[in-house]
Parts: C-alpha cells; structure tokens; sequence
C-alpha cells in the first residue's frame, strides 16, 4: 500500500486548483446574491475550462475528456466541489458517465454535445411519490407499436432548465422479487421540445444557489424506440452499471468545501485573539480543529480507497456508501464548527462559511440519504449471516 | 532555435513562510513548493515563440534536490519539450547560489547549444536576481533583463525592459540572455491532457560533478529573521487630519 499522489495527480490538483480559486471564486459572491447564473459568464468559463482540459474530464479519451483514472478524477473532484456547485457543475461540466451506455447513434447525438458544451444532460428518476424508493415509481412508458408514450411527474431534477435533454427513468411493468412486488424501470432520451414533455420551475431550496431543480411532466408524451437507453426494462442495471461512482463524486465534493472551511477556520483561529491570546490556543477552539482535521482525514481515506478500489475491481456497495456517508456527514460537522470558531463573523456572508453550512445540508440527501447508505452498509454487513 | 529555459523550485508563492527557530533560514520541512512564478513566465514565453514557430525546442532545467523533478514535470506540461534535472544538494534547505547555478548553466549551453536562454528574473525565495546576468557574464553572450515584452527577429531580440520610470526596448543580438518581469506574460494553465502527455517526455539526470562544476557554498547566512511586525495603525477623523499626521508625523509630505 502507499499513499504518495503520483506527478500527473499532484499537477491535476494544482491545475485544477488554480483554476477554481482564478477562474470561479471571484463569480461566488455574486451567484450567492442573486442565485442566478449568467449565461454569458457561463459561456466565458466553459472557454476557459476547456482551454485548460478541465472540461468533461471524467470522460475517457476517445470521446473528448481526460481518460483520468478514478482517483485521478475523485482528486479532480475535491478541487472543484471547493467552489459554488452551480459555478463548477455548469461552467466546468462532467456529462453523466451513463450517456457512455448509448448506442453510436445515441452518443453522436447526446454525448457529443454534452462534450463540446454545447449543451447539458439531467436524469429524472425521483418523483413526488418515489424519492429513496426508487422502485415504487409510478411515472410509466407504454408500448405503442414502435413507440413509447411517457405519463407521470418528476421533481427535484437537478438542471433540467438548461439540459437539452432528460434521460427519464420510467416504469414500463412490474415483477415479483423476493421483496414484494417491483417495477420493472427503463430508461429514455427525451428531447426538450418533444410535444408532451414540460419542464416546469422547481423549488427554492437552502442549499447550493444558482442551482436549479425543475419538475417534468410527461403527457402522453410519444418518443421512438431508438430513445431506448440500454435494454428495455433494465434501467437500472444500467444505472447501477454507470452510474455507480456517483456517490464518490459527491463525497469527494464534500472534501474539497471542508479542507476550504477548515482552512479559513485554522487561519482565524490563529489571527483572532480573545482575552490577550490566540483563541487556537483555548483547549475548546484547539480540540475543535484537531477534531475537524481527523474527521476530514478520515473522510479522505475513505474515498480515495474506494476509488482505488473502483478501478481494482473489487469495490463494494458498501465501500461506496461508507464513503459518501461520511464525507457528507463530516462536511455538516466541520461547516458548522467552522462557524463556530469564527463566532458571529462565521454567519456572515463575506466570508464562504455561512453558504458552505447551507450547502453541506443537501449532501446528505442526495444521491442516497445517509440513511439509505446505512441501510447499504448493514445489509452487506448481514447478507453472510443470513440477514 | 532551441531555448533553454532555467525553472527553481521555491516555497510557493502563498505559504506564510516561517522562520526556524535557530535562524539558520526559512523552514521548508512539508512546506507546499511549486515553481518560482517569474520561471513559470519564462516558460510560457518560450512556448508562445514556439507556438509561433520561432522556437523548435524547449529544454526546461532545474538545479537543486531530486524533488525539483515535480518542478520540471510541471514545465513539460505546461509545453516544453525535455527537461535537465542536476542533482546538486539533498537537504531542501541547500539553497544553490547564483554563480554555482550560473556555471551549471553556462555548462548546459555549452552541450546544448541554445540559441536563447529565458529565466526568470529572480527567484522568489532568494530574491538575488544574479543568475541571468552572471551567465551573460560567464557565456559573453549579450543580456536583457527585467522582460516585459520579447520579440524575436531574425538574429536579434527586441526587449522591452522595466526601467525606473518607464520602459526601456533594446536590440540585442543572439545567442541571448533574457530574464523575465512579471508583465510579459500571463503564465497558461498546465492543461490535464498535456499533463498526462508529460509523463512521456524525457527528463535526464544529473550532477554537479558531471559538468565538473564545485557547488561549494561561498555565502556564510549570519542570520534570517522575520520582518518586524507591523505596528498598529490609527483612525483619522478628517482629511486635514491625515494631512497633519503625514507631514509632521510621517514626514512624507
Ligand atoms: C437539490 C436536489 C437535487 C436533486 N436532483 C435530482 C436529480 O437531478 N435527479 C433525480 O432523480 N433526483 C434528484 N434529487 C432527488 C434526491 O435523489 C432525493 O431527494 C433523495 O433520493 C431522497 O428522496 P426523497 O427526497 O423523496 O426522500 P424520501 O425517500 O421520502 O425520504 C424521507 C426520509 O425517509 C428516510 N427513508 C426512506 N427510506 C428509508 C429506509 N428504507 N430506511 C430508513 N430510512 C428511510 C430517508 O432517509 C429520509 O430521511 C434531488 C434532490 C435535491 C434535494
Ligand atoms: C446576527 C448578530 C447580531 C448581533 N447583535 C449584537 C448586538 O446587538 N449588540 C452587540 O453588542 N453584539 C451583537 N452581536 C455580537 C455577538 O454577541 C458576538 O458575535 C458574540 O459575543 C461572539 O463574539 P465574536 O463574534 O466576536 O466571537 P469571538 O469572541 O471572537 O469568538 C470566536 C470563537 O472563540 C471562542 N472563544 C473566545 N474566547 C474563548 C475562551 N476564553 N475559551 C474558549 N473559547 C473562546 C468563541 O466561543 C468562538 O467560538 C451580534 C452577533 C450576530 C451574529
């Protein structure tokens, strides 16, 4: 075992890191303030993304990115998920690796888009009655002759203002499993404009501003069989199949705004001085930092060992899980200490923290609550026993 | 035309450095260090000539401990072309001095045979500003320091240099020494395919003794210390205030 970054991963952190303090903390404030992302600024820091290779660098070489190893990639990640998640998922985009299960046809037309920034991707799966249980979804798609014909509702999709396109997971039957009765799940392409097909304004919510959530509304909405992504009734197979990592990708996010948080707290926590010192130097402020340091480390170690695992083959849902939930759980306690150790100025929004704290919030409810990861966690814990 | 384009590794530019405690120098243990950023401006000019067409190849060398090689990787991201790393101290508090590193280089040239050589001009954990012009001296070649813009023509160089007071162009002729300010250029991202491109590129190694070069230090450091603190400031009430407080007290009015 050993530990050491390679050259190519130290140079990627540090490109990657120049790039989102140069190029994106400066836009941060202004985002915060208004929530809203301009497209031409959008448009100048996608140039300049490219321009460095940043762009879609989780996809592999033949189709345009980066071709980065998974722990090349996660490092990737912490660097950006430092910044405003709209800043850096917008204007530095990683296309959903499942536009790769697409056909030729499908790749041309989606992903190549996708690569060239010309446009965006978004998946709906969650729907107002189906959010942890995936597979109690009641959004469907009918065979008619060739085609399909979409009905039901989705919400909190993430995007789906500025996505092209939404691959919509649906339901199109049910089977017996040893669990009750399922739905059988295939996913879809579904052009914007399709007749049917309304993307709708989501919710506000507290966390990451000028990151939009919209609701999408199928009405009989006929699409053709070529918009079939994979095998019909195996959506989440592929799901499962490209989509696995994701969860690291949100862990590793969550590192990168709380090695930020912990920084400005360390630096605070050496330059303010209360009652004649440093208040580093109190055992209730000191403790704190060492606390928020270990937790941060533990959280590390966590990811970049399923990552490595990841490409080693032996990965397990569970080492997945472990490291998602506790990067998002950490991030909450090391945001909220931060905050502390700052006293009121941690609240204010001059500084990063008080929006760090909001956006730690969401961390651990998407892409699988902390308790579904639990759930991951204690079933393959119990599967050998029995359970 | 081949450049050669000297890179240090220094303490990166925003670490709070620190001093060590018996005052021998600065205290580089698990420090970040990354490419002195006026090296990185000659870089990026050296691949600017080469995007132009003007230059065929860039050979980036680093004298110092084995660890300059992250610093050499760097510049072969960035666009050169192969690097020299020259082994010359295994304590990364061993600061090479400006003549050893001069002589190094001018034994560099004198294998290489360049017709340019890019440097920063200084670097930004000495502050000595001495190489460029002591390898001018050692190679009789002609100098131009303190860059702020570099054309080539032909067989000579137009230099603009930051002069007190203004700018200053002169022409000299190559081979040349041009060390850089930090206007010329806004240094490139090394971008991530050109990083995983570097890793292909040649880096050779070697030492001082291989150039027959003595890097036997000739400075004694009697002492580093920090810079005094800075002393409180004070609140004026008025503009006339500020006025009185700088003449009288300040005395710089
Ligand atoms: C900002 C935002 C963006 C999003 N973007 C997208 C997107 O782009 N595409 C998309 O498809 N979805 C998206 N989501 C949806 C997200 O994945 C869901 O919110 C998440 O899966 C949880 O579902 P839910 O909100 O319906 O909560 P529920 O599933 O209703 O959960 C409510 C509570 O019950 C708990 N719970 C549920 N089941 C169990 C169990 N078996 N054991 C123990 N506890 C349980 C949960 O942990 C939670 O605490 C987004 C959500 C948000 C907030
Ligand atoms: C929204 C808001 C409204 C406010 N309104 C008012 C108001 O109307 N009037 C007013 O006068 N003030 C007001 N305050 C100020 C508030 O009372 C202070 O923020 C609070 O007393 C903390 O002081 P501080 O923010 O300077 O933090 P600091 O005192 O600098 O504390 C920073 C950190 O150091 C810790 N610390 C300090 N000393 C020690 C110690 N000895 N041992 C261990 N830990 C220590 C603190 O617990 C904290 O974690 C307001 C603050 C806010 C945020």
């Amino acid at each position: 075992m050993h530990f050491a970054m390679t050259d190519e991963q130290r140079m990627i952190v540090e490109t990657t890191r120049a790039f989102v303090e140069t190029e994106l903390y400066p836009h941060e404030a202004e985002i915060e303030r208004t929530g809203h992302l301009p497209m031409e600024l959008i448009r100048e820091l996608q140039a300049k993304a490219m321009a460095a290779g940043l762009y879609a660098a989780n996809m592999p070489e033949d189709v345009g990115g980066a071709g980065l190893d998974t722990l090349s990639w996660l490092l990737y990640e912490k660097e950006l998920g430092r910044a405003n998640y709209a800043l850096h998922w917008t204007c530095v985009a990683r296309p959903s690796n499942i536009l790769l299960a697409g056909t030729p046809e499908q790749r041309e037309k989606y992903l190549v888009p996708c690569m060239k920034g010309e446009t965006w991707d978004c998946l709906a799966m969650t729907e107002p009655g189906a959010g942890s249980d995936l597979r109690g979804m009641s959004a469907s798609a009918r065979q008619d002759g060739t085609d399909w014909v979409l009905n039901g509702t989705k919400h909190f999709i993430s995007h789906a203002d500025i996505a092209g396109f939404t691959i919509a997971f649906m339901a199109t039957g049910e089977e017996d499993t040893p669990r009750g009765r399922k739905k059988k799940i295939t996913a879809f392409f579904v052009d914007k404009g399709t007749k049917g097909f309304t993307v709708r304004e989501g919710y506000r919510n507290v966390a990451h501003r000028g990151y939009t959530n919209a609701i999408l509304e199928f009405d009989d909405c006929r699409i053709p069989a070529e918009n079939v992504l994979g095998e019909v009734h195996k959506g989440f197979e592929v799901a499962g199949k490209w989509l696995g990592a994701t969860r690291l990708q949100v862990a590793a996010t969550c590192l990168g705004r709380a090695d930020r948080a912990l920084a400005h707290a360390l630096s605070w926590a050496a330059e303010r001085r209360q009652f004649g010192q440093q208040i580093g130097k109190f055992q209730g402020i000191g403790f704190k930092l060492a606390d928020m340091a270990t937790e941060l480390k533990a959280a590390e170690l966590l990811t970049w060992e399923a990552g490595w695992k990841y490409d080693a083959g032996t990965v397990t849902e569970a080492d997945m899980a472990m490291a998602k939930l506790k990067a998002s759980e950490m991030l909450a306690m090391v945001a909220d200490e931060a905050i502390q150790i700052h006293g009121g100025m941690g609240l204010m929004d001059e500084l990063p923290l008080e929006r760090i704290w909001r956006d730690a919030r969401l961390e651990r409810i998407w892409e699988g609550t902390s308790e579904i990861q639990r759930h991951i966690i204690s079933r393959e814990m119990l599967r050998p026993l029995g359970g | 035309m081949k450049v050669l384009v000297p890179v240090k590794r220094v303490i990166d530019y925003n670490v709070k450095v620190r001093v060590k405690t018996d005052g021998s120098g600065v205290d580089l243990a698990n420090v970040k260090m990354s490419m002195n950023p006026f090296d990185e401006i000659a870089v990026e000019e050296a691949i600017r000539l080469k995007e132009a067409g003007t230059v065929s190849e860039i050979v980036a060398v680093s004298i110092g401990v084995k660890q300059a090689q992250e610093t050499l990787r760097t510049a072969l991201a960035m666009g050169a072309d192969r690097a020299i790393l020259i082994v010359a101290a295994d304590d990364v508090h061993t600061d090479i001095e400006p003549l050893a590193v001069a002589k190094l280089l001018k034994a560099v040239i004198d294998a290489e045979d360049p017709g340019l050589v890019i440097a920063g001009k200084q670097a930004i954990d000495n502050d000595m500003n001495a190489t460029g012009q002591m390898l001018a001296a050692l190679t009789g070649w002609a100098q131009a320091t303190f860059a702020s813009e570099l054309k080539v023509e032909g067989e000579h160089a137009l230099v603009t240099r930051e002069v007190d007071g203004g700018l200053q162009t002169i022409k000299v002729k190559m081979p040349a020494i041009v060390t850089v300010d930090l206007r010329l250029n806004e240094p490139r991202y090394a971008s991530l395919p050109n990083i995983m491109k570097a890793k292909k590129k040649p880096l050779e190694e070697k030492t001082p003794a291989d150039y027959g070069v003595d890097v036997t230090p000739r400075l004694e450091v009697l002492k580093t210390s920090e810079p005094p603190a800075r002393a409180a400031g004070v609140k004026v009430g008025s503009v006339d205030e500020l006025i009185t407080k700088l003449k009288d007290e300040a005395g710089v009015l």
